[in-house]
């Protein structure tokens, strides 16, 4: 045990890692965000709550079907992205050509629906959801001890941020997308069903929500309100990076999360709001965004 | 591409008279109106109306969709609040020392947002918002969880007693009047039509050799100044303000109330807020239903229902409202 700056190493380590958990989450749902604005032109207001559909699934599963965590990684992301694929086809669908905030209201509403009714069954207080047995315990690396479940969270989430990069911006598919994106009307002359990727990549947003709901249920418990702050907070995160590319919302959600965490040992009183006041800076110095193509 | 204000049409011929005869209509109900339902609802719904007038002068005539302004509305209140109890001031110097709060985090908030457009202008104020709401919670003065309770209402210009329900009615119906008319007066005006502009085309606003920052940022502080004087007032009635007020679940309901009355219509706002009270008031046994229902009406007026009551009326009756 040593100190750095008078604060225990244990401490700033620790906090470290909390922010880099934070920041895996602020990344995987920024990217989701992103992936889904390029497509729709829709900010999706339901992300926090379809993060919570995630935690819930996996909790479900455990709890009444019987499959562990391994498995819930897998199912509850795509359950979860079913139910996206069906909003999109109910709902979303018909306000493509209207003006982008209505989209922004249709899919606040439907947050408040899903959290309305899941705080109506679960009340406020947190479920409790084991840690895996095989990432029971931890290690003791001598400046700090790191639990095995926060370490398989930071370096998973970053493998599914990564391949996400890589798909969209690697793969054939993803030159689709990206084409798409630019001017759907010309892909679509070219044979390709749009709406259909439109639907899908919906779908897919969805289930990266899902997913980090499904890893954020052994860290922080599975509650109805547990994506309705963190929402807003991955928005000034996408205010910070800027829509525009993938690989940037990757870097800032990471980035504010190591940030926020270093606050919390070095400044406390500022944790909340350390995010809100460097989307406030970044506003006065670079107004589209660190990775930002225009307003 | 539609835009967020279809209830308006341009091309009509301008028969403000009917805006003059519902403006009558709606003053006469108001004054008759605590005969007949209770004053503290009706005191509660005014404050709301005002409330949703000053969001939808950004929204209906600036196009701007702010959903952060339960800012302005709920630190004016504590402002309002905190004054009137621990300083003593009389109603009137507490609700303006409120306003002017607001319009000072309007100048702040506001200069920050217009930096960026659409749908990032939403969410820059909603983040704006939620970090004043964790300062509310940290800061000694707001009380924390409990907020200021049993604010004093004392006597107006230290003459009226606003203890007296009926006082303190007529008080916050000439308080939503005034400030009713002042931003009907703003859309109408030579400033107001150049607001529209922004909201048809900015780049053409610009090229006309408008300075449109400047005025999307008078309109943001406009806005946040009503919101300030609907907050303040609001503290002053139910002798309390608390986190409710700067929750971002207020900027929401916000939202919702102009909608459902209509984005882009005068009267519109009023009828929503009375119709979200109205609803409210009987939900409260329903609990955490609330958002659900809330949740419904929002999903139901985008889809099928954007020009909102008001706008639907007006629509039907082929008139201005």
């Amino acid at each position: 045990m040593f100190e750095i700056f008078g604060i225990p190493s244990q401490a700033l380590f620790g906090q470290l890692l909390l922010g880099l958990i934070n920041g895996s989450f602020y990344a995987l749902l920024s990217l989701g965000l992103a992936v889904i604005f390029g497509m729709l032109n829709i900010i999706n207001f339901a992300h926090g709550a379809q993060y919570m559909m995630g935690a819930f699934a996996a909790f479900f599963l455990l709890q009444y079907v019987g499959l562990n965590y391994w498995a819930a990684l897998v199912v509850a992301p795509i359950v979860v992205g079913a139910t996206g694929i069906v909003i999109e086809r109910l709902f979303l669908q018909w306000l493509y050509r209207l003006d982008h905030l209505y989209g922004l209201l249709l899919t606040f509403g439907l947050a408040l629906i899903i959290e309305g009714i899941f705080r109506n069954y679960f009340g406020s207080s947190g479920l409790p959801y084991r840690v895996p047995d095989l990432l029971q315990g931890g290690q003791n690396l001598g400046f700090m001890f790191l639990p095995n479940y926060r370490a398989w969270v930071v370096v998973f989430s970053l493998g599914v941020c990564l391949t996400t990069w890589f798909v969209i911006e690697r793969t054939k598919l993803g030159s689709y997308l990206r084409a798409a994106t630019e001017n759907p009307a010309l892909v679509r002359a070219f044979g390709i069903n749009v709406p259909r990727m439109i639907t899908l990549t919906y779908g897919f947003g969805v289930a990266l929500a899902a997913l980090s709901g499904v890893m954020a249920a052994p860290i922080y418990n599975v509650s109805p309100q547990m994506g309705a702050n963190l929402i807003i907070v991955v928005f000034a995160v996408v205010v910070i990076g800027g829509m525009g590319s993938i690989m940037g919302a990757i870097v800032t959600g990471f980035g504010l999360g190591i940030i926020e965490g270093l606050t919390k040992v070095f400044f406390p009183e500022a944790s909340n709001t350390v995010i809100f006041i460097i989307m406030a800076i970044v506003l006065l110095i670079r107004p589209a965004g660190l990775f930002g193509r225009g307003a | 591409m539609e835009h967020i204000d279809p209830a308006v049409v341009m091309d009509k011929p301008a028969r403000a008279w009917s805006e003059q005869i519902a403006f009558a209509a709606m003053v006469a109900i108001l004054v008759v109106a605590p005969a007949f339902a209770y004053p503290v609802f009706l005191m509660k719904a005014l404050c709301f109306a005002l409330f949703a007038c000053a969001f939808n002068l950004l929204i209906g005539y600036v196009g701007l969709l702010s959903f952060g302004h339960a800012l302005y509305f709920g630190w004016a209140s504590y402002v309002s609040a905190y004054t009137a109890k621990a300083w003593g001031l009389n109603p009137e110097l507490a609700i303006l020392l409120g306003v002017l709060t607001a319009a000072a985090l309007g100048v702040i908030a506001g200069g920050l947002a217009i930096r960026r457009q659409g749908i990032y202008f939403a969410m820059i104020t909603l983040a704006l918002a939620q970090m004043m709401y964790f300062f509310a919670v940290q800061a000694p003065f707001t009380g924390g969880e409990d907020g200021i309770q049993a604010v004093p209402r004392r006597r107006l210009f230290g003459v009226i007693s606003l203890a007296d329900q009926m006082n303190m009615y007529f008080t916050v119906l000439i308080i939503f009047l005034g400030g009713f008319l002042l931003i009907y007066r703003i859309i109408n005006s030579p400033f107001g039509e150049v607001l529209k502009a922004i909201r048809e085309n900015e780049a053409r606003a610009i090229s006309l050799g408008y300075k449109t920052d400047l005025y999307k940022l008078v309109a943001f502080v406009l806005s946040a100044t009503f919101a300030g004087v609907a907050g303040a007032t609001k503290a002053i009635v139910f002798q309390l303000a608390s986190l409710t007020d700067v929750d971002w679940s207020m900027s929401g309901e916000l939202v919702l109330m102009t909608l459902v009355g209509g984005l882009g219509t005068v009267f519109g706002p009023v009828t929503g807020a009375f119709f979200m009270v109205t609803l409210e008031t009987y939900l409260t046994q329903i609990g955490q239903w609330v958002f659900v229902v809330q949740g419904t009406i929002f999903v139901i007026c985008v889809l099928l229902f954007r020009r909102g009551i008001i706008g639907e009326l007006a629509r039907i009756l082929r008139i201005r409202l």
